[in-house]
């Protein structure tokens, strides 16, 4: 207390003198508290990569934000609109065209062309190049060439450069949501000086990444430290209002909690879970929460015969109490769903899944009993991601309301739970979370629930609605799409695959030193927006 | 005591092979899918499955693939490459940056042992039962009762956050008054069974007949402390404080973590949560190292302490 106060003291004449000096140059807007010139610091983990091809979590992809500039963003619908392209267009959803705006320049000078885009998604899905996020490349035409151990083509015979601002991508398939995929971390270009020969990426760039965004590089990646940016001036976009970041590593939230606590870091995405009850009164309304596209939930094992009755699958999901356990144990950081995709999306529809979403303890065990529900349940989870509570909470609720033994099961990581799913290891239920890509309802629908999903773990399987995912993103207009696609969220209503249980919130913190922190559904700071007060 | 010296680096070696196989034969069978782990809850593309499997040979199961993997890490240990961690960078790179920083906390957090734990431990022994022994008594089982993962959160949130005496995280270029407090939280353990040491030590022998002698002969107290009492008290001490520099080196985990110091410890830490098989067997291939070489010291030392003492 002693400290702030003299803090105070000597941060009142010092005030003065900076209002006069504000005074005296002439400036003085109308704002007249931010200060363009201060750097500002966020919470980071260390990143694994620092390459667009190969950032798939979120702290890479919140450095590589501020570097480059995404061909779409989206808007307050989060739907995409042009940022570093000046126009995306196709007439048939199959073949696109992307034009590129006049202006962007790389941080080294060199002029963003369409060959940097070609180049760097060519070498993005290469195999051989082991990119993380090399799938995202998989739409386009002459993508399997570039797979296999000893693939046959190097380049993707989808993406052909019309001139120095425009070329064209070719879809294996009419894809609908194309555009709004473009804005994701993966799809940035890479400059020339990235490259040392054709589809070579030399070693050192992931070590200072030369990017044609708001922010270039200061000094290198200091590896489990920080890594520093600051304004690049020569960006023809909407100008930052700092000077800098510091995107500084922790390794556990927990101090970085502290820290926010006491004014030594600007910005904490995430608030760790064991300070979520006194955050509110810690921080005052430097704590915050916001949309985000996270989804938690419970899959069945459609696999094992125990489950494989969609009405016992509703009956367990008609006794659980979200409402409750979202305001006891999530504090109201997370809201409870009752929706198969998630609340941000252009389509989101309340409640679909109907009754099976409702809290009836009576009716859940009616159901249960008639549709013979196995006598014991067995919850299956990570132990290292902080999800005990909320599964005991859940186990003790399913054994009041359906009578029957329910035991929550911990595997130590998440890898060991998926690898005894995936060899049909009796695992009982088991938890999931999913955080889109981009907003479509596709990055839901696809990769969740249709037959070879990539993270349909669960072994759920519907023609009728793989054929509908497959219609909508085919579909010739938005509204076709989502049309089609609300069709197949009713299916799911139907076949209750899996349990929602809750959709994500980011709830984040920030210091006394900065103002208008806003976060984006991918759990990142807006790095254009955020101001250092003065 | 050169004979001596080079029989014990000659075992060291020893040691040194052994102790790798183990740690590396541990982290083998406990390795259940370092791919999966890297990517956190993501589906893995079968791609990057594959470059992966390749660059780390993790296709090599069983036990010729078990030393298959081992004899492959440890020729190119021998010729000083630590390996790449699963996330593509060099170990040693990784070292090089964390030593520093782990070896000055550690430092700091043996000098508050020795200037308060020492001290402490002599007053306390040369009044004992005195109200300065007696609240030590409590104040060092109240220590050596709270664990680390309670007393560093603790001094985090009253020292660094309430009352703001001490900046909350150390950070990556921290000064030396950013590590005073996670060096003082580090070495309070250290601290008070180094007292506790001291004091019985220094009570036991300021009853021995050599101080009875020394008195009858009209020597002045201070100097029957000092120089007699203290030389001769010391010697477990600094086999405790000599195992515990090894002990510190190793990083502190836990309060690594608390005061975000990327040392020795926050990387291990973070090596064994994402299952980083290179990351940890480098870390503790070294750290055997750091341990064999401070025993080493201690023993020399002991001779230096204890004429009576003979190496051959």
């Amino acid at each position: 207390m002693r400290v702030r106060r003299l803090a105070a003291w000597t941060a009142l004449p010092l005030a003065v003198t900076l209002g006069l000096a504000a005074c005296g140059s002439g400036g003085g807007s109308g704002s007249g508290s931010s200060d363009p010139n201060a750097a500002v610091s966020i919470q980071i983990s260390e990143p694994q990569h620092l390459v667009p091809t190969n950032t798939t979590e979120t702290s890479g992809s919140q450095v590589l934000a501020g570097l480059f500039s995404p061909l779409v963003d989206y808007d307050a619908q989060n739907k995409p609109y042009e940022v570093a392209a000046q126009s995306v267009t196709s007439s048939d959803n199959k073949v696109w065209t992307i034009k590129l705006k006049d202006g962007f320049t790389f941080h080294n000078g060199e002029k963003a062309t369409s060959d940097d885009y070609i180049n760097a998604w060519n070498y993005g899905a290469y195999a051989p190049n082991g990119q993380g996020a090399s799938y995202f490349f998989e739409k386009i035409a002459g993508y399997q060439d570039l797979q296999g151990e000893k693939p046959k083509a190097k380049t993707m015979s989808g993406l052909k450069k019309v001139d120095d601002l425009t070329f064209t991508v070719t879809l294996s398939e009419p894809y609908i949501d194309f555009k709004t995929m473009l804005g994701y971390t993966a799809f940035y270009p890479l400059p020339e000086a990235a490259f040392s020969g054709p589809g070579v990426l030399k070693d050192s760039y992931e070590q200072a990444p030369i990017g044609q965004g708001p922010f270039k590089m200061k000094g290198t990646w200091q590896h489990d430290a920080k890594i520093d940016v600051e304004r690049y001036d020569a960006y023809p976009g909407q100008k930052p209002k700092v000077k800098g970041v510091e995107f500084r590593v922790y390794q556990q939230l927990t101090a970085a909690y502290a820290d926010v606590q006491g004014d030594n870091l600007d910005v904490l995405p995430t608030i760790p879970t064991e300070n979520l009850s006194t955050a509110p009164t810690d921080l005052g309304d430097r704590y915050q929460t916001s949309p985000m596209s996270s989804f938690q939930f419970l899959a069945f094992p459609t696999f094992d015969k125990d489950y494989s009755n969609p009405d016992v699958r509703k009956a367990i999901s008609m006794a659980i109490d979200r409402d409750e356990i979202t305001k006891s144990i999530f504090k109201g950081s997370q809201q409870p769903a009752r929706s198969f995709v998630s609340p941000v999306l252009p389509g989101y529809r309340d409640n679909t899944a109907g009754a099976a979403g409702e809290f009836n303890p009576a009716e859940a065990k009616k159901l249960y009993q008639a549709a013979g529900g196995p006598s014991k349940i067995v919850i299956s989870y990570n132990g290292d991601g902080g999800h005990k509570d909320w599964v005991d909470a859940t186990a003790n609720q399913l054994k009041a309301n359906l009578g029957v033994d329910v035991v929550g099961s911990a595997e130590p990581k998440f890898a060991d739970l998926l690898t005894k799913v995936e060899k049909k290891q009796p695992v009982g239920l088991f938890r999931m979370g999913w955080v889109m890509d981009y907003p479509s309802m596709e990055d839901y629908l696809g990769p969740l629930y249709t037959t070879n999903g990539s993270s349909n773990y669960y072994g759920y399987s519907n023609p009728e609605f793989d054929k509908l995912v497959k219609e909508g993103s085919a579909a010739k207009t938005q509204d076709e799409a989502i049309a089609k696609y609300q069709q197949a969220e009713d299916i799911l209503a139907k076949d209750m695959p899996v349990i929602p249980l809750r959709f994500g919130e980011n709830v984040f913190g920030h210091s006394s030193k900065v103002k208008n922190v806003e976060m984006d559904l991918f759990q990142r700071v807006n790095l254009v927006k955020i101001e250092a007060a003065s | 005591m050169f004979r001596y010296i080079l029989r014990r680096l000659l075992q060291m070696v020893l040691a040194f092979f052994g102790t790798t196989l183990i740690v590396y034969a541990l982290m083998f069978a406990g390795q259940g899918d370092p791919i999966q782990a890297l990517a956190g809850e993501r589906p893995v593309t079968a791609a990057q499955r594959a470059y992966l499997t390749e660059k780390y040979h993790l296709d090599a199961t069983g036990v010729g693939g078990f030393f298959y993997r081992y004899f492959d890490y440890v020729k190119s240990l021998l010729q000083g490459d630590l390996g790449q961690s699963l996330t593509g960078r060099q170990i040693g790179d990784i070292l090089q940056a964390a030593w520093p920083i782990t070896v000055k906390l550690a430092l700091i957090a043996l000098a508050v042992a020795i200037i308060f734990g020492v001290t402490a431990g002599v007053i306390a022994g040369i009044r004992r039962a005195s109200i300065f022994d007696n609240s030590t008594l409590v104040l060092t089982l109240l220590v050596l009762g709270i664990p680390t993962i309670v007393l560093a959160p603790l001094a985090q949130y009253f020292l660094g956050v309430k009352w703001q005496l001490f900046p909350p995280t150390a950070g990556s270029e921290p000064t030396f008054y950013a590590l005073l407090l996670p060096g003082i939280v580090l070495g309070s353990l250290s601290l008070a069974t180094a007292l506790r040491l001291t004091r019985t030590s220094v009570a036991e022998n300021l009853r021995a007949d050599y101080v009875r002698t020394a008195r009858s002969k009209g020597l002045v107290k201070r100097r029957i402390v000092t120089v007699h009492v203290l030389r001769n008290s010391l010697i477990p001490v600094v086999t405790f404080l000599g195992v515990e520099l090894g002990n510190l080196m190793s990083g502190a985990i836990i309060t690594e973590g608390v005061f975000n110091i990327p040392g020795v410890g926050f990387n291990l830490f973070r090596g064994i949560r994402t299952e980083d098989g290179p990351l940890v067997v480098g870390i503790v291939s070294v750290l055997v190292v750091v341990y064999l070489v401070s025993n080493l010291v201690v023993d020399v030392l002991y001779a230096v302490l204890d004429p009576r003492i003979r190496y051959e």
